[in-house]
């Protein structure tokens, strides 16, 4: 090592290296144009100029090529080094006065205008372009030619280069911008790099990250277009790269994995439109996807969240949504099953459009077949949406657009339900195209041996086991078993993973490594000892922040014992120096100015705790994301900002203490309340897992609404399952059954719950880990359309029974009819009951076999048979089953003719009069409604929506989940659902359930909540103001209780407590006032 | 994205906007703050649930009792954002440190609020 002092300060490099590379280290910035790491350093454009002091002689030299050696003196800011470079930058600018990035330099130097003629150039002829062709990428097909005034960057003879690889290289590296077309070398056009994550809406570096928040975020080289990779030439980045983090020499390896069971989650494409000629999706500027919308509408995205017609960024005031592009159709592709997302993507796109356009009204449309919003809240979505929002609902297949011209809007044409034909133009079209499995998905099912479906392309299992393929060990989840949205796509991930965990029960936990750490120093009674370690990142923080005299700095801060800086914190060396550290100096709290707590505090708390220290003896003073990233151009300042932001983290850390968890053992067993199919498939998948499960049933029967099921048009066997479940669940070892009996107290944590259930033989307490709630739902009673005035009404249940039972009714009858949405969708009921659709399809089906000759209508409002319910649909109409839709305004009217026969009349939007039908079968799908849980909610405390149903964690990440820990929910009483559905569910309670179950201890406390009860007033404001539901009054000590196993750290009582009773561990009013002091103390 | 923002805006981390109370709004300002902004999840999407509902409840509290105090309310913010809005948080931060240079100081600290109402072209009194 060679030592060396710039600016006063001392440097210390490896031999060989230049002044330049020394004071860039030491984070003294000296101005460069000629320079690139990667390339041989040139001495080009003289304004890297510093004063270098040897032995006794004082001289002038660029500090790109002059090599270091032992006790030289630089000065980098002296007056005549900066009149001297002053002048190189005067000259330069004189002779591209347009180019900003000399412009910058020259004022940065004092000047204010060029002082010489000014030039018409942009080229400083600092040979960098040429340098990066010939030393780094190897073909050189640029040169310098001319001499003097006619110096210039060029091709030999001016000709298009075959050498040239069009690859940009030399466009990259210019400083200022004079190349600007690398076709112009080559003769070749330039091909961008497109972003895959933006939908190639806009382009991407060769070394990349997927997307801004991609795990890891670690970015990739893209070897496809590597010159390294292609040539072995460049090796750019492996010299750009200051913690040598590049190799070259990875090569994909085959691993072999010996596994139990294996989940294939392999997802889905979007259809491709350009197949779909008649929407012009490749030659329309004016026609995007529904998936480049939502990368447009992205924050994140090629227009930072701006909404712009992408062909030439114009704001759009007029959007058109077309559903079912390559969903629902045989014309145009294979997908005759509904791709069950687009109705909702595309209403909330339209929603998000139009607040993001404050300045003006946008007008959106949606041009649909079916609305099928058939998901929880979704349909008081699509209200909200038509009403408040001011979407278009059109119920209209469009047929065929053209352009408009002169712009890149399109035009519509289309047949309104009116029966007229419309045209209308539009700034922009929205194609909502549909889910389909991918080619490679297909490659790997048929490597796996997993069979697809014929008619949809995707993984075959059975509604009995709806995460299970043909082949056993492998199970599906997300698209690739079905089109689905998020919740459904999160539920089946966790009914995958259970399902996989009870093959593999015998295995869990044989493959875990648990970590050692040192017993735990008691430093109470210390004055803190404080060690800060803080982080140049490379060049990221060290390259703007004086980091040596922040370390000065630090130094002065009191309890501040020890303060060092190094290249990267984070890496496996340094662990070792701050352990070393903390033993030499006595260290009780560690501090590291670096980046992000997010994403490097669990780290640092790991090796403190290495070192016997509690982890929550550390703060970190983010440096780098909140000061060098984002103040790069004012490193005074931003010196500044991180004295603040230290002196700030040094005050909190100086008031932290050390917090301890509590351990307690976990019960491992389960209670699950409600004996249907959700709560027997969660119990019994548990009990396969080997954990102990409580079965609370309300009757005195099992079975629930599985019952009811007799008739599918589809060959499934409900019966020959439900009572194969039964006996699984009866005979289980593990499960224990509980009937006509209800849970009446309860209370702990999870893993620790103690509740009582009341039992025809008595209260019997129970302990265990986890609950279940499966309490089911039930049909609605009608009182319209004639029910319970005649016995022709019936609802779906009461006919299929009657099919069942080959019922004279059934068998004597000429004509049938369904009414659809009985008490859904309606302003009593806002949501759509899922199901009902799909069942008055299989029964009219099942109908139409048993008599070909009966005459089967549907009267419906939107038929949503979702997914590859679609198919049932279709073969519903080609047996001859008349479909009619009608409106909530205009609802078919029952009446009891004088002749005693039924009437039903009601509108037909096709013929535009009313039509009269007389069945001798009426068959009403009537709502779903929620099993009454008012007291089991208060019990449980946890909360249900405005008609009943169970309010999950998150609707879309955590559809199983309540928001308190360890309680979970399954089947009807979340949200109505066909009988697969509420099995993955099932299974998936089961799976979010086992991991508490699987841990043999829960850890209680950390950054929790506590109630100082002498000064608690029992105000009941944190009674109210917890969104858990956690503090309790103990009217023992007449104070507040919030248990610390619950508490789930937000701190809102805390602040909202009049008394100042309560305290957030870790965010103390103390903690947080001392750093908020000290910050704005600067 | 590394967009760059006023080397004013000073951050201190809290667990939730729903930590913040009124005294550390208020501290802030005795600690030498001129303006202070609250940035928290957007409504509806508090992973606790209302936390930053409680967090505007107190922010609106304070901007009426500066009011009363004879303090400019506009020297305190609530903000709802989520973390892929980094234009967002830049425009919101430059709003703010223009905010607290057309202030000036923040009468808790009188020599500079003096100083730089001497140094106003147009000073005005109160």
């Amino acid at each position: 090592m060679v030592k060396l002092t710039i600016n006063d300060q001392v440097a210390e490099v490896p031999e060989g290296a230049t002044v330049l590379e020394a004071a860039r280290k030491i984070g003294v910035r000296i101005p460069t144009l000629c320079y690139y790491e990667a390339i041989k350093p040139y001495g080009g454009c003289r304004l890297c100029l510093v004063e270098v002091t040897a032995g006794n002689r004082t001289f002038r030299t660029a500090s790109c090529t002059y090599p270091v050696s032992e006790g030289i003196q630089v000065v980098t800011d002296s007056e005549l080094v900066l009149k001297r470079r002053r002048m190189v930058i005067d000259l330069l600018w004189s002779k591209c006065p347009d180019v900003p990035v000399l412009a910058e330099i020259a004022r940065e130097l004092g000047l204010k205008e060029p002082s010489f003629i000014k030039g018409k150039d942009d080229c400083i002829l600092c040979g960098l372009c040429t340098r990066m062709c010939a030393e780094l990428q190897g073909p050189a097909a640029i040169g310098i030619v001319g001499r003097g005034a006619k110096r210039q960057v060029m091709t030999p003879f001016g000709e298009f280069s075959q050498a040239c690889r069009t690859c940009g290289a030399c466009q990259f590296v210019c400083p200022t911008g004079h190349i600007k077309d690398v076709g112009q070398i080559s003769g070749k056009t330039p091909k961008p790099k497109f972003s895959e994550f933006n939908a190639c809406l806009d382009t991407r570096g060769n070394i990349y990250r997927l997307y801004p928040q991609a795990m890891p975020s670690t970015p990739a080289i893209d070897r496809s277009s590597c010159i390294q990779a292609l040539t072995g030439e460049c090796r750019a980045c492996e010299k750009s790269c200051p913690a040598e983090a590049i190799d070259y020499t990875q090569q994909d390896v085959r691993e072999t994995l010996e596994v139990g069971a294996v989940v294939l989650a392999s997802g889905f494409q979007t259809y491709d439109p350009t197949k779909y000629a008649a929407y012009h999706y490749s030659k329309f500027p004016g026609v995007v996807t529904s998936l480049e919308f939502e990368r447009i509408l992205s924050a994140s995205g090629p227009f930072a969240g701006h909404l712009v017609r992408p062909s030439d960024h114009m704001e759009p005031k007029k959007i058109a949504w077309l559903q079912c592009v390559g969903s629902r159709d045989l014309n145009h592709c294979d997908n005759s099953y509904c791709s069950a997302v687009c109705c909702m993507y595309a209403i909330k796109q339209a929603v998000i459009a139009k607040e993001h356009c404050k300045d003006y009204t946008l007008d959106t449309a949606i041009f649909f077949m079916d609305m099928r919003t058939h998901g929880k809240d979704f349909e008081k979505y699509y209200w909200r949406a038509e009403q408040e929002h001011g979407v278009r609902f059109i119920r209209s297949r469009v047929h065929s657009i053209d352009p408009v011209p002169g712009s890149d809007g399109v035009s519509l044409r289309f047949l309104g339900e009116d029966g007229a034909v419309h045209t209308e133009d539009f700034d922009m079209v929205i194609l909502s195209v549909g889910l389909e499995s991918s080619p490679d998905a297909l490659n790997l099912a048929k490597t796996l041996g997993v069979e697809v479906n014929q008619d949809t392309r995707f993984a075959r299992s059975s509604p009995f086991t709806p995460v299970s393929t043909d082949k056993p060990g492998v199970y599906v989840c997300g698209v690739f078993q079905g089109p689905k949205d998020i919740p459904q796509s999160v539920m089946e991930a966790s009914a995958a993973a259970a399902a996989a965990g009870e093959l593999l029960a015998a295995a869990r936990g044989t493959e875990l490594k648990k970590p050692s750490l040192p017993p735990e120093r008691d430093v109470s009674g210390e004055e803190p000892r404080i060690g800060v370690f803080a982080c140049n990142c490379g060049i990221n923080i060290g390259g703007v922040i004086k980091i040596p005299e922040l370390v000065e700095y630090t130094k002065t801060l009191p309890n501040v014992v020890f303060a060092d800086e190094n290249l990267f914190t984070c890496s496996a060396d340094t662990q070792g120096k701050i352990l070393e550290v903390i033993e030499e100096h006595r260290l009780n709290r560690v501090m590291v100015a670096s980046c992000s707590p997010r994403t490097h505090a669990p780290m640092f708390m790991e090796t403190i705790q290495q070192a016997g220290l509690n982890p929550y003896l550390f703060e970190m003073a983010n440096i780098r994301d909140q000061d060098s990233w984002v103040h790069m151009h004012e490193p005074e300042k931003a010196l500044e900002k991180a004295k603040d932001l230290v002196r700030g983290a040094v005050a909190r850390l100086r008031n932290l203490e050390p917090l301890h968890k509590m351990e307690f053992p976990v019960f491992k067993s389960a209670l699950v309340i409600g004996g249907g199919v959700a709560g027997m498939e969660a119990a019994r998948s548990l009990g396969d897992m080997g954990f102990q499960v409580n079965l609370v049933e309300a009757t005195d029967k099992l079975g629930g609404n599985a019952w009811n099921l007799v008739v599918s048009s589809r060959g499934y066997n409900y019966r020959g399952y439900l009572e194969d479940l039964l006996q699984a669940v009866q005979n289980h070892p593990h499960i224990q059954l509980m009937f006509n009996s209800q849970v009446t107290e309860t209370s702990g944590f999870v893993g620790n719950f103690r509740s009582t259930v009341k039992t025809p033989q008595g209260d019997q307490d129970l302990e265990h880990g986890v609950t279940i709630m499966a309490t089911g739902g039930k049909a609605h009673q009608p009182e319209e359309y004639l029910y319970g005035q005649d016995d022709r009404v019936m609802l779906a249940f009461e006919l299929d029974q009657a099919i069942a039972a080959r019922d004279a009714k059934v068998t004597g009858a000429k004509q049938a009819v369904f009414i659809q949405c009985v008490g859904s969708r309606e302003p009593a009921r806002p949501y759509c009951s899922r199901l009902c659709c799909t069942h008055s399809v299989e029964s009219a089906i099942e109908l139409k076999r048993l008599n070909p000759d009966l005459d089967v209508f549907i009267l419906y409002r939107d038929m949503r048979t979702y997914g590859d319910k679609e198919l049932l649909y279709k073969e519903a109409r080609e047996l001859g089953v008349v479909f009619i839709r009608f409106d909530l305004e205009g609802k078919p009217q029952v009446a009891k003719a004088a002749d005693g026969s039924l009437q039903v009349t009601v509108t037909d939007p096709i013929l535009g009069m009313p039509v009269v039908l007389k069945p001798d079968l009426l068959t009403l799908a009537s709502a779903v409604l929620p099993n009454p849980t008012e007291e089991l909610g208060e019990l449980f405390k946890v909360s249900r929506n405005a008609e009943g149903f169970f309010n999950e964690a998150h609707a879309k990440l955590r559809p199983v989940d309540f928001p308190s820990d360890g309680i979970f929910l399954a089947g009807l009483a979340h949200y109505p659902k066909p009988i697969d559905e509420t099995i993955a569910q099932a299974k998936a309670a089961a799976g979010r359930a086992a991991t508490f179950l699987a841990q043999d201890t829960v850890k209680v406390g950390g950054v929790v909540a506590e109630v100082q009860q002498d000064k608690c007033a029992v105000c009941l404001t944190c009674v109210r103001t917890c969104p858990f539901n956690v503090p309790v009054i103990d009217y023992q000590v007449d104070a507040a209780y919030i248990d610390p196993a619950k508490c789930q750290g937000c701190g809102v009582c805390v602040s909202e407590c009049p008394a100042k009773a309560i305290q957030l561990k870790h965010y103390t009013d103390l903690q947080i006032i001392a750093q908020e002091l000290a910050l704005a103390a600067g | 994205m590394r967009l760059q923002y006023p080397p004013e805006i000073k951050i201190i981390l809290m667990p939730c906007t729903g930590r913040v109370d009124i005294l550390h709004l208020l501290k802030a300002f005795e600690g030498g703050a001129d303006v202070v902004f609250v940035a928290g999840c957007l409504e509806g999407e508090c992973h606790y649930l209302a936390g930053n509902i409680q967090a505007r409840k107190r922010v609106a509290k304070v901007k009426k009792d500066f009011a009363q105090m004879g303090l400019e309310p506009e020297r305190v913010e609530m903000f709802n954002l989520s973390s892929s809005e980094g234009p967002r948080f830049v425009a919101i931060a430059q709003e703010m440190t223009e905010r607290a240079f057309k202030l000036g100081p923040s009468p808790t600290k009188q020599q500079e609020r003096k100083a730089w109402l001497a140094a106003q072209p147009k000073a005005q009194a109160g």
